[in-house]
């Protein structure tokens, strides 16, 4: 296995970044081990939990499955690119007010896939949220709050509140 | 000292408990039905719910530190082992690799250490693992609660049998009891093995300053944790800190400080370098702990009019290589006219069970529960009436009513009877767990420090964790609630172990436990702000108090913060430990009461159960935030639907490796099953301490198998005994296997 690290430029939350990184990492370590975004998660390492949800060009990926290295040329999105404690993204805002997050490990991951969910569709119904989650474990909600945290950010975006 | 009348009970009916009590001075007035509350009770969002929403949140495993290193403990794949020889020499020479221990231990259960490194990264532990050369001479294995009560199967450890606790048959009264009801049934329930499945894993960081150590470690119990890696490290526990501002789940598997925390803070100490250990998933699912199975023998009866006569339950569990722990508890809720259980612990080659939400109460409430439709069913009674017949609890009494409404109990057919491929049932099964606060130990005692400065900025620490369910939160409402502040104007400091002494969470007792000191402290802190006001204005100070952010009752018209401000010295600095009366009132039941209903559908083409709905009615005393609380009763649900329907651990039966040690063979409930939930968090004015907070986080998780088990058996008119109820196991009981 080499050792020797590959420099390319990665482009996180809109900015882009000169970064470092041994060539066969993955996104998850080369953003929180690299970068020291730990704002994404680390679950399982093995594509199963959701923990580590980023989204790359738009569309959601599990960041513990794609390389560091495949991601040149790429727009990634994280949890630090969402919203600030200042200035929240609405599905910050109505995650915080609903109690969507309890232990709140799994709470970047999932709100990146409502991210998704939200730019395909903005008025999505609950089956559709069921559906698109399903990559995404909880075990402290019981996804309820989740839902209806997701649901009232589509109205306010939708409002533009 | 004050006399105070308390007015115990609930709102929606029951017979109040009056008691007159005297409170020493300095003693909050204890809440009681007539107590007008401000803040508790009202719905407050997560103080800290920012910092999870925005990644902020630090967790251990989000801990880096200049130089770190990482630690890795190459595993047994044997459940039973002996371990010839380990060579480290391949793997020292790796460079990079600066830390290295073999165990030449006899393996008892596959994922058990054989050898430990640490290394400057992860690439290089994961190289250097594999190039550890370990030599086993693999011995037969039991891994199963049948094997092992068999007395010819392979032991576990050195202990005589593999069965302990005590052997005892039911006393005559039971029998006599059987002998005098109309209907007797005998039958047999299983529970499986359930893995915590947290999902941030075990693990730690541990940074050394000189002869300092701090530890951000991922604790549901922050001070047994700094204790234990006191003990293992012999160190002085004066100079650990423990550090757990945030963590990603435990559900009680994260009691204490483990094997491999204390191997990465002797990494870091040799080698001079931070040094973290997270457990990967695999032996997440392996080491970190388990919900015991179960084998539970019963036998019960009844009179044709519904009276419950006798009650006898033999039950096994195994909880891994640990001689205890591995019990059913099937405390009856109901009145038999005799009962008995006898419950022993089965050991077999497997990782060690651990405190799981409840530990004990959701497999005994399973059969338990069961065994009532059975009774109800024999003699042609619906089993609400049953239950009601049978269950003298004030508090239960009331729920029952709440919760048949909530679901629409009326709509449940005679079981069998639902027409179609698709069939709808409903059950339900009841709860029950101690009010359980406690004011820590003696010599140990849970306290809280309260800071006002000048500006009127509110501090309150303690040093206890919040395992998720809002501790922080809530410490800051009881706070508040003295202080005639709101939630988010008080700072909690969480986490730490230099702050005053505070519960572990387990036994659901961190906000039974630390509300009472948590009000007498802040009660302190108002007192000596109030007396400077006092002192200014000319008042007299007991005529004053502070709300709404203001001080009432005095000549001038003050806020907080002008209050604030007349401190001499400028700060009320409080630093209180917990006094035992606070915790000694008279209490209105010793117990927290719930029920849960279900409704589920079930394909019998293909054996598929879906849980439509779940209506959980908790009562946890006095309800601090019932949005934070409903919550918490949401995710017991959806433990308890993905324990009813899905998880079960699967060991290899000749080598006792886990086979699905990840989380997609290892299925646990996602957002596609979740049912529609109803939680109500029902407020008891329980007393027994002068917040009358009760217990929560375990309670919600005894029901729900039970009831959705009791569902599946009315949708489709028969019976099944084991968990997880799988759809393979609905086809067989419809017979079409
Ligand atoms: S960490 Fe990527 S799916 Fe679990
Ligand atoms: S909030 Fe704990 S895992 Fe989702």
């Amino acid at each position: 296995m080499t050792k020797r690290k590959i420099q390319m430029m990665l482009s996180v939350n809109g900015e882009d970044h000169d970064v470092s990184f041994l060539p066969h990492r993955t996104l998850l370590e080369v953003l929180r081990e690299d970068m020291q975004l730990t704002g994404t998660k680390h679950g399982c390492e093995l594509g199963e939990c959701g923990t580590c949800t980023v989204l790359v060009d738009g569309e959601p990926a599990l960041s513990c499955l794609v390389l560091g290295l495949e991601c040149a040329g790429k727009d990634i999105q994280t949890v630090e690119g969402l919203g600030t404690a200042g200035g929240p993204h609405p599905l910050q805002k109505r995650f915080a007010e609903l109690n969507a997050a309890q232990c709140g490990y799994c709470t970047p991951g999932i709100l990146m896939a409502a991210q998704s969910i939200l730019t395909k569709d903005p008025t999505p119904d609950r089956e559709t949220l069921r559906e698109e989650l399903a990559g995404n474990l909880c075990r402290c909600t019981g996804y309820l709050r989740i839902y209806e945290a997701i649901e009232m950010a589509a109205e306010d975006m939708q409002h533009g509140s | 000292m004050s006399e105070y009348e308390l007015n115990l009970g609930f709102r929606e009916g029951g017979k109040p408990l009056r008691e007159t009590v005297n409170l020493s001075d300095g003693t909050p007035p204890p809440w009681d039905l007539d107590t007008k509350l401000a803040v508790v009770g009202k719905d407050h969002p997560r103080l800290d719910a920012i910092d999870k929403v925005t990644g902020r949140a630090a967790y251990s495993y989000d801990r880096r530190f200049p130089n770190m290193i990482f630690a890795k403990m190459l595993r047994s794949p044997y459940g039973h082992a002996r371990v010839k020889s380990v060579n480290l020499d391949r793997a020292k020479a790796v460079p990079g690799v600066l830390f290295a221990e073999a165990y030449q231990r006899p393996v008892n259960y596959a994922g058990q250490e054989v050898a430990g490194l640490a290394a400057t990264s992860e690439e290089v532990l994961d190289d250097a693992l594999q190039l550890i050369e370990v030599e086993y001479e693999v011995l037969p294995c039991s891994t199963t609660v049948d094997q092992s009560l068999n007395a010819n199967s392979p032991r576990v450890g050195r202990a005589p049998s593999n069965v302990t606790g005590p052997d005892r048959a039911a006393p005559d009264r039971v029998a006599r009891a059987h002998a005098d009801a109309d209907v007797v049934i005998e039958k047999e329930y299983r529970t499986q093995v359930q893995t915590h499945s947290c999902l941030e894993t075990h693990g730690s960081v541990s940074v050394w300053d000189g002869d300092e150590l701090t530890v951000y470690a991922s604790t549901q119990a922050t001070f047994a944790f700094r204790f234990t890696m006191a003990r293992s490290l012999r160190h002085p526990a004066a100079k650990i800190q423990v550090v757990t501002e945030h963590m990603g789940g435990g559900f009680g598997s994260k009691f204490g400080c483990d094997g491999w925390d204390v191997f990465a803070a002797r990494a870091a100490r040799e080698t001079g370098r931070p040094c973290r250990y997270l457990l990967d998933r695999r032996e997440e699912h392996m080491i970190a702990g388990n919900r015991p199975d179960s084998l539970q023998k019963c036998k019960f009866s009844v009179k044709k009019d519904g009276t419950l006569m006798g009650a006898e339950v033999e039950s096994y569990g195994t909880s891994g290589t640990s001689a205890r722990g591995g019990n059913a508890r099937n405390p009856s809720v109901y009145r038999f006219r005799a009962q008995f259980a006898n419950s022993r612990t089965v050991m077999t080659h497997a990782g060690r069970g651990r405190a799981f939400r409840a530990p004990g109460h959701p497999q005994g409430f399973f059969a338990l529960e069961g065994m009532m439709d059975e009774l109800a069913e024999a003699i042609g009674m619906d089993p609400l009436a049953f239950r009601m017949k049978n269950d003298g609890h004030p508090v239960r009494a009331e729920q029952y009513k709440i919760g048949a409404k909530e679901i629409g109990w009326n709509r449940r057919k005679k079981s069998g009877s639902d027409k179609g491929p698709i069939k709808r049932g409903f059950g339900m099964a009841s709860a029950r767990w101690g009010h359980n606060a406690r004011p820590g130990s003696p010599g140990a005692m849970h306290g809280a420090h309260v800071r006002i400065d000048e500006n009127g900025d509110v501090l309150v620490a303690n040093g206890c964790q919040d395992i998720g369910t809002g501790t922080r939160t809530l410490i800051a409402a009881l706070a508040a609630e003295e202080l005639g502040l709101t939630p988010s104007q008080i700072t909690v400091r969480l986490g730490f172990t230099k702050d005053p002494l505070g519960p572990p969470s387990g036994g659901s007792q961190t906000a039974p436990s630390i509300a009472p000191v948590i009000r007498r402290a802040a009660y302190k802190a108002k007192q000596d702000l109030l007396a400077a006001v006092a002192q200014r204005t000319g008042d007299d100070a007991s005529a004053l108090d502070l709300r709404g952010g203001k001080v009432v009752g005095g000549k001038r018209a003050l806020t907080f913060a002008d209050a604030c401000r007349m401190v001499p010295g400028g700060v009320v600095d409080v630093n209180m430990s917990g006094e035992v009366a606070d915790y000694r009132l008279p209490q209105y039941t010793n117990e927290v009461a719930g029920v849960q209903f279900a409704e589920v559908e079930v394909d019998t083409e293909t054996g598929l159960v879906r849980v439509v709905k779940v209506v959980a009615v908790q009562d946890c005393g006095v309800v601090v935030n019932p949005l934070l609380a409903r919550s918490q009763i949401n995710g017991a649900v959806i433990q308890g639907v993905s324990y009813a329907l899905y998880e079960n651990r699967v060991l290899d039966r000749n080598t006792g490796d886990m086979l699905n040690a990840n989380l997609l063979d290892y299925k646990i409930a996602g957002a596609m099953d979740m049912p529609e939930i109803v939680s109500i968090a029902h407020t008891v004015f329980n007393g027994k301490t002068t917040a009358g907070v009760s217990s929560l986080g375990e309670p919600p998780a005894v029901a729900t198998p039970g009831a959705i088990a009791n569902a599946v058996a009315n949708a489709i008119g028969a019976r099944i005994r084991s968990l997880p109820i799988t759809p393979d196991k609905v086809l067989a009981a419809l017979g079409s296997l």
